[in-house]
């Protein structure tokens, strides 16, 4: 694991996202609880709508587009429809949030 | 216990068995073949389910439970080949069952034009959920084609429903116009102009000489010549009674088999009913008289006596948006007269046929909400010429009265008709309500009214709405979300009851049995919040839509659109500047007029909106809440600064309106417009709220829409001065933001509350005040021009990614 330094908890909003941009493309970093995140794809499978943007309730997102649903936890679509988003490890420490780099494939630093 | 054997699990024996088993369960044990491999289902909503607006398990009628529960033994899927009335034996596919009594319920076979080609796969009929389903996979291809054989009303709602499934339509009808058995030439010209609208080509006098295809159909041949390419054919040109049976089985048959008016064969112990029965010369081909045989012969089954007799029947469309209406005889004829009403512009044609001063037919296309009434007289034989002169302007003009939808469901006598597949009357809804039955579902289950197709739901509801007064809350029953059980109207209660402030304290105290919520339920109890205490809740911008958290709408590419309040429509050459500053300074690439009079910018970055919204700001421009569930536009005309006829200064009323209102949220958007005379250029009759400005004053109208829906605006109140407008439109304003469910708009809550109990409310000079004054306290926190505060630099954060790594790494 390379762990990236990506900004403050509570730069994300509780129960609201941010965006990360990435050579892995748009991640969306998700705050579901006091000290709880998510990072996913930030892409909808459906027609591509911007999962930062949407409603996030228990541990899911909806699209703000049309409404698709997703588990944070696994990326999976919830309900009728079927498909799966990538995640990326995450973790808060002390207040800041670390991404995992290789995972979203930042170059090394060196 | 006797036997009695069913052939055939159809709409006339589901209702037969249901009223056998209600009188008495025990009287016999009963066996039901069905040809098609499934039990009961309601028929007539599969054209729904081919639209896709139902699910083939929303319109099943008998589930297993209920063939359990009644000891039914089902042999669906198997087809009953012979009768042996000597031994009293049945004989199916898969082997023989003994009878005493017998029912037949065959019903009909859909006919098939026996050109050359009518077998090729690809051709269908339109009677069962199999071909329907063989439709719908039709339909799946993507830019196919379907030609439908007949413009009656079994073809035009498949044509409908395949459009609406995205296939590309032709109806091809021998006569000279649609429907020609229930409509007259007129009506169906309209009805063939509105399905035209929606993509359905129509051809009549057109004659099928052939389908062709290799196995496959690939294209229909007119006698005229005219090929039309299809990958699908649906025939849709009649039924024949199902009746081969019945007349191998010795039974005597005419067109159908015989019955008498016990519903009895030639043979005493052998029955018939539905589609496959004669009756003094008649056939049927709707529910609503098969339904009354399922009686007459259930009490004969249960030796009591009744007697079928035939009755008037009515003709509804179920296509969405073609609204036509058709009973009794309208062929002219000497010493008939004929009244007719047409409205060219709202496509509105009615014509009613009197003989001997009775109404003996009607036919109304565009407006029927008078259908049943007309009805009524035809079936009563009632005597009209007190009532001539004004007869087509339906029941809400005799004696005067205004119009008004809920007076003319009031002034239908107790046996007008309301649902004519059941044959239920007036009397036995108010009778259901009076007793106990407040919700749609629960006088559908007493009554059935509304039961089998569905069109006269609206009817049974406004009908409940008159004999319940304030006690009625319209569909109830329905929970905010699968969160909760509870209702819109009852989180709405309880958050002002237990003074509940946060969205926690409604989750926890509400038992909420998600941890918070999800996209549904959050919107709609923050605004509840937000609106019953606003000095209390903060708005939650996590519960909010994206359009409203970000203050503008997101397009479908991720970009927005960026949209400055107009006030009133009126700009200056300043502000025109500084829009097209912005659109050149941003590369915006749509700059568009909207239909509310103000000026859209599409195609904006997140990044790029505060800096935009910065700009316009700094030229005096201010959000136009193009996004919200909130005050969206005032439009204006003229009015006396400039035009001629102008009868008040509509453009400035309309300016302080805006500004008086813009900021405030609301339950679902709401739009204003402030004409300057009747003719009423600013289209004031179509909004929430409409103001008409006349010589004497302004007249208040509200509950118009103009999306989904098109709604007139109903008079509210008329005043003399600017000073009374503000006071009312603030106090509708307010009683709307405190009552309605989320996401009605004004005209959907007044059909739940009525009219009468909102003018009546705000009749009193001191609620209006107090209306005011809450919404002066809302204002006080919500009005504020979102752009200047999210341009302010800690929230202009918000709209930058939290870290770009592509940066990082190419340093
Ligand atoms: C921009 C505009 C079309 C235009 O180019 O002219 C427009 C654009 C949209 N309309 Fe509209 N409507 C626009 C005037 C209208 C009008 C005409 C009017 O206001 O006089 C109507 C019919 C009148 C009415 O509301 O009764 C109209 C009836 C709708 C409806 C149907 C509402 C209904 O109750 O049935 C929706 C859907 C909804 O709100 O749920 C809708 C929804 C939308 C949305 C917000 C769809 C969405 O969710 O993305 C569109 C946003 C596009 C955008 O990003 O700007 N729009 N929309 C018009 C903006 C007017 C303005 O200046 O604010
Ligand atoms: C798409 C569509 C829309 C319609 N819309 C309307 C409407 O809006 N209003 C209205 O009033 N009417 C409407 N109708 C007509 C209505 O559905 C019929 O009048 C009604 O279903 C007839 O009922 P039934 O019981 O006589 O026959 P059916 O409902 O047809 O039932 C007969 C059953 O008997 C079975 N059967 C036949 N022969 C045998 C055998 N030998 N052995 C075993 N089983 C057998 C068949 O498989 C069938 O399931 C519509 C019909 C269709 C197809
Ligand atoms: S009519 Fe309105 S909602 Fe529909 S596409 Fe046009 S702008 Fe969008
Ligand atoms: S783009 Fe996400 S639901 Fe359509």
């Amino acid at each position: 694991m390379n762990w990236i330094d990506i900004g403050a908890l509570d730069d994300v909003p509780l129960r609201g996202a941010r965006l990360v941009k990435t050579h892995a493309g748009c991640v969306a970093i998700f705050r579901t609880g006091e000290a709880e995140v998510y990072a996913t794809s930030n892409t909808c499978l459906h027609r591509g709508g911007p999962l930062s943007e949407g409603i996030v309730h228990d541990r899911k997102v909806t699209c703000p587009l049309h409404n698709y649903v997703y588990s944070l936890e696994t990326g999976e679509v919830v309900g009728p429809d079927a498909g799966r988003i990538a995640t990326y490890p995450i973790r808060v420490e002390d207040g800041r949030l670390l991404l995992d780099g290789d995972a979203v494939g930042k170059r090394s630093a060196a | 216990m006797q036997k009695l054997v069913v052939i055939g699990a159809g709409m006339a024996t589901g209702r037969l068995l249901e009223h056998l088993f209600e009188a008495d369960p025990a009287a016999y044990e009963v066996t039901v073949f069905n040809a098609e491999p499934r039990g009961n289902y309601n028929r007539i909503m599969l054209s729904p389910v081919l639209s896709g607006e139902k699910s083939y398990a929303e319109i099943v009628t008998h589930d297993d439970a209920w063939y359990t529960a009644n000891k039914v033994t089902c042999r669906f899927g198997e087809r009953v080949v012979a009768i042996d009335r000597d031994r009293k034996v049945v004989t199916g596919e898969r082997g023989e069952v003994p009878y005493d009594k017998l029912v037949f319920g065959t019903g009909s076979d859909p006919f098939i034009v026996p050109c050359p080609g009518h077998d090729l796969d690809g051709v269908v009929a339109y009677r069962d959920l199999d071909h329907t389903n063989r439709m719908v996979e039709s339909a799946a291809m993507p830019g196919a084609r379907a030609v439908v054989i007949g413009g009656g009303l079994l073809g035009l709602e498949a044509a409908a429903g395949l459009r609406l499934r995205g296939m590309e339509v032709t109806v091809l009808h021998l006569s000279g116009h649609l429907m020609d058995r229930q409509l007259d030439p007129a009506a169906s010209y309209l009805l063939q102009k509105d399905l035209e609208r929606r993509g359905i080509a129509v051809m009549t006098q057109a004659s099928t000489k052939a389908i062709h295809g290799d196995g496959h159909v690939a294209h229909v041949e007119l006698e005229d010549g005219t090929e039309l390419p299809a990958d699908l054919v649906v025939m849709a040109v009649g039924i024949r009674p199902s009746a081969r049976l019945a007349r191998e089985a010795g039974l005597e048959v005419g067109r159908a088999i015989l019955v008498d008016a016990q519903m009895r064969t030639s043979d005493p112990d052998v029955f018939a009913v539905g589609e496959c029965v004669e009756y003094a010369g008649h056939l049927f081909g709707l529910v609503a008289p098969l339904y009354d045989q399922a009686k007459v012969l259930a009490k004969t089954l249960l030796d009591e006596e009744d007697a079928f007799a035939v009755r008037e029947v009515s003709t509804k469309l179920k296509v969405t948006g073609c609204d036509l209406f058709s009973a009794g005889d309208f062929a002219e004829g000497e010493g008939r007269e004929d009244i007719v009403f047409r409205d060219p512009s709202r496509g509105v044609y009615k014509r009613l046929v009197i003989e001997a001063d009775r109404l003996v037919g009607a036919v109304m296309y565009g407006d029927t909400a008078d259908g049943n009434w007309f009805f009524g007289l035809i079936k009563d034989g009632t005597d009209i010429s007190e009532m001539r002169e004004s007869l087509i302007f339906g029941p809400a003009y005799q004696g005067g009265a205004a119009q008004d939808p809920l007076a003319a469901v009031a002034a239908l006598p107790a046996d007008a008709e309301i649902c004519g597949c059941n044959g239920v009357c007036k009397g036995r809804i108010v009778e259901a309500v009076e007793g106990g039955a407040t919700t749609l579902d629960a006088v559908r289950a007493e009554t059935k009214a509304s039961g089998s197709c569905g069109t006269c739901a609206g009817l049974v509801e406004q009908i409940m709405s008159v004999t319940l007064g304030d006690d009625f809350v319209l569909p109830a029953a329905k929970p905010v979300c699968p969160c909760t059980d509870l209702t819109h109207e009852d989180v709405r209660r309880l958050i002002k009851a237990r003074e509940l402030k946060s969205q926690p304290a409604v989750w926890q105290e509400l038992g909420w049995n998600t941890p918070n919520g999800c996209h549904v339920c959050r919107p709609a109890v923050n605004y509840y919040l937000l609106a019953d205490w606003p000095l209390d809740y903060r708005d939650d911008p996590q519960s909010r839509f994206v359009n409203e958290r970000n203050h503008a709408n997101i397009q479908k590419d991720g970009t927005y659109s960026v949209m400055p309040r107009m006030w009133g429509g009126i700009t200056t050459p300043d502000e025109l500047r500084a829009i097209a500053d912005a659109a050149d300074k941003y590369g915006v690439p749509t700059v568009k007029v909207t239909g509310g009079q103000r000026i859209d910018l599409l195609g904006v970055p997140k990044e790029q909106l505060p800096a935009i919204w910065g700009d316009l700001n700094a030229a005096g421009l201010v959000s136009g809440h193009a996004y919200t569930k909130g005050l969206r536009t005032v439009k204006t005309c003229v009015g006396t600064d400039w035009c001629r006829f102008g009868t008040q200064d509509s453009t400035g009323l309309g300016v302080k309106l805006e500004k008086m209102l813009w900021g405030s949220w609301t339950p679902h958007k709401v739009k204003l417009a402030v004409s300057g005379c009747p003719r009423n250029c600013a289209e004031a009759t179509c909004k929430d709220i409409g103001i008409i400005c006349v010589d004497s004053g302004y007249e208040i109208g509200v509950g118009g829409a103009a999306g989904m829906d098109l709604k007139p605006t109903e008079p509210l109140v008329k005043v003399v001065t600017e000073a009374e407008v503000f006071e009312w439109v603030v106090a509708f304003m307010q009683l709307y933001r405190e009552h309605a469910k989320y996401l009605d708009r004004p005209y959907k809550w007044l059909a739940k509350v009525s009219l009468d109990w909102v003018r009546e409310t705000l009749a009193d000079p001191a609620e209006r005040a107090a209306l005011n004054e809450r919404f002066a306290i809302s204002q006080s926190v919500y009005q504020y021009d979102p752009w200047k505060e999210h341009t302010a630099a800690e929230q202009e954060r918000r709209y930058q990614p939290l870290a770009d790594l592509t940066l990082e790494a190419a340093e």
